[in-house]
């Protein structure tokens, strides 16, 4: 198989109803690797369910997807395997409080690729200092703040080496002070090549890590764009309309 | 007042709901006359000053009881780690997908809450002494666990669905499959939440143990009634039994309340 084309994310004509509520309506994307990806729209948009859908986290109504050459939709798919390589970082962090920075970020390898601890606790202590986290690796998740605990989260996925990175909203549950803290962690990682897609509003963020910048409505992908593009000359009247709100 | 805050702490700490069992001291009397001190210290003033002031029939009994309290919490204590077991595996099969396996664990539930504790005692004795003869003593805590596994898998059942929904996702997310993210994840969440009401059972369950003095297993309230029935002195032989059952969980309501308020602060931290 030919990697070289072969796009990292592949979606095809994604459809999500919820009993007779439509979330998506025939989406497609791809995001090649090492691309940036931010999508953008109004709550109810379909842009959280869509990155769910990535790691089947919700199961697609209808439509395809894609990690690399794993077929993600079908029933077959070994998902837990394919979820390996997906990292995912949430809204409400979801941190384990019962386990440690440390030991959070070492139940996946232990557990799932099982490593012993003399390879998972070294290198979830260089992942915590990659965070800026170092000296926190015995803190429980209750004794950290939000933005602390957002790094944590990212750790503990990176921990598993995915080669794409889920964001769902990672900054929409912070105070103001703290969403730098996670964004450089973020953007560090963009600049290290990682394939993300990223639901978020942040745009200095995007304007600083994206290749792209898709605005979603409905379920559907309205207009995709460079960062500069979208944000500056948007094509559509109902992009134009959102981004009058959030500016 | 104690009321409202009562609902505010159900509301926050989910769908688990304390069975009746026990006696709660309430954390909003403060001081050194409250019920609880009142009732437990009263309690074992008594048991000291009867023997002293009328050693004659007090002072027998209360040599005489010992073993039946030995007894008692034998039977307690293997009936709720019995107990502890059949509901774990009953709570998960409540929340299983698999429609075979929910459907036993409900039927379980329904049927064992149904049938009143001292039916169960009389069924299971005589039911298991029809095909091989069981001791007594083994009948009773059988009975015990099987109907307090029952409320137990209830009580795990709650516990388990009231961790948030975003925890199964992370432990999903990061490859683990449904069964080690119940184990890792999941359940060691599930004991912190639970040990207050498993803590309630416990107690609900050494004042139940009573009943398997019906079987001749010789438990505190059968050890009084066996001296009753030789010293024909009822009243001062059952007074004292109360008084130790009144002692005992007074004192385990009191260690439960400790944890709920441990557990409360680390919560809040």
């Amino acid at each position: 198989m030919n990697n070289g084309t072969l796009p990292r994310v592949r979606i095809q004509d994604a459809h999500k109803r919820f009993g007779h509520v439509v979330a998506l309506a025939g989406v497609t994307m791809e995001v090649q690797p090492g691309q940036v990806i931010l999508i953008i729209g109004p709550s109810g948009s379909g842009k959280s369910t869509l990155l769910r859908s990535v790691n089947r986290l919700e199961t697609l109504t209808s439509g395809d997807i894609w990690v690399d050459e794993d077929h993600v939709t079908t029933p077959r798919a070994d998902i837990r395997r394919i979820r390996e390589e997906v990292g995912m970082v949430f809204q409400n962090f979801n941190l384990f409080p019962h386990l440690s920075a440390v030991q959070n970020i070492t139940l996946a390898p232990q557990s799932v690729k099982k490593l012993p601890s003399s390879q998972t606790l070294p290198r979830a202590r260089e992942l915590l200092a990659r965070v800026g986290l170092a000296d926190k690796e015995n803190a429980y998740p209750d004794q950290l703040s939000g933005g602390q605990q957002q790094r944590v989260a990212i750790a503990r996925a990176l921990a598993m080496d995915p080669k794409v990175m889920l964001f769902d909203e990672p900054t929409s549950a912070l105070d103001p002070e703290m969403i730098k803290e996670v964004l450089d962690v973020m953007l560090a990682l963009a600049q290290e090549g990682m394939t993300m897609l990223v639901v978020s509003h942040e745009m200095g963020f995007a304007r600083a890590a994206a290749d792209a910048v898709v605005f979603m409505d409905e379920g559907q992908i309205i207009e995709t764009g460079t960062p500069d593009q979208l944000f500056s000359n948007p094509r559509e009247e109902r992009t134009q309309k959102f981004l009058k709100h959030i500016l | 007042m104690a009321e409202i805050s009562a609902k505010k702490k159900d509301q926050k700490n989910g769908a688990i709901t304390v069975s009746d069992g026990a006696l709660i001291p309430d954390r909003t009397e403060k001081g050194a006359f409250s019920a609880w001190r009142i009732s437990f210290f009263g309690a074992i003033g008594l048991l000291i000053l009867l023997p002293l002031l009328k050693p004659d029939p007090y002072l027998n009994v209360m040599a005489f009881i010992p073993d039946g309290i030995l007894r008692t919490f034998e039977v307690t204590v293997a009936s709720i780690l019995i107990a502890l077991i059949i509901g774990l595996i009953t709570g998960l099969g409540r929340i299983s997908r698999i429609t075979i396996i929910n459907r036993i664990a409900t039927i379980y539930v329904e049927v064992i809450r149904g049938i009143p504790l001292l039916v169960q005692l009389f069924y299971i004795y005589f039911a298991l002494g029809s095909v091989i003869q069981v001791p007594r003593l083994v009948a009773a805590v059988a009975a015990m666990s099987i109907c307090y596994g029952a409320y137990m898998g209830e009580i795990f059942r709650a516990g388990i669905q009231s961790i948030p929904k975003g925890q199964m996702e992370a432990a999903l997310a990061l490859g683990l499959t449904r069964r080690q993210a119940i184990r890792r994840v999941i359940l060691p969440q599930t004991f912190r939440v639970i040990l207050p009401p498993v803590g309630n059972e416990f107690i609900a369950l050494l004042k139940d143990s009573s009943l398997v003095s019906i079987l001749a297993v010789s438990d505190l309230l059968r050890r009084g009634r066996e001296f009753a029935s030789t010293s024909f002195q009822y009243f001062e032989s059952y007074t004292v039994v109360a008084l130790v059952y009144l002692v005992l969980t007074l004192f385990f309501s009191k260690l439960v309340s400790i944890m709920e308020d441990r557990l409360e602060q680390r919560g809040n931290e």
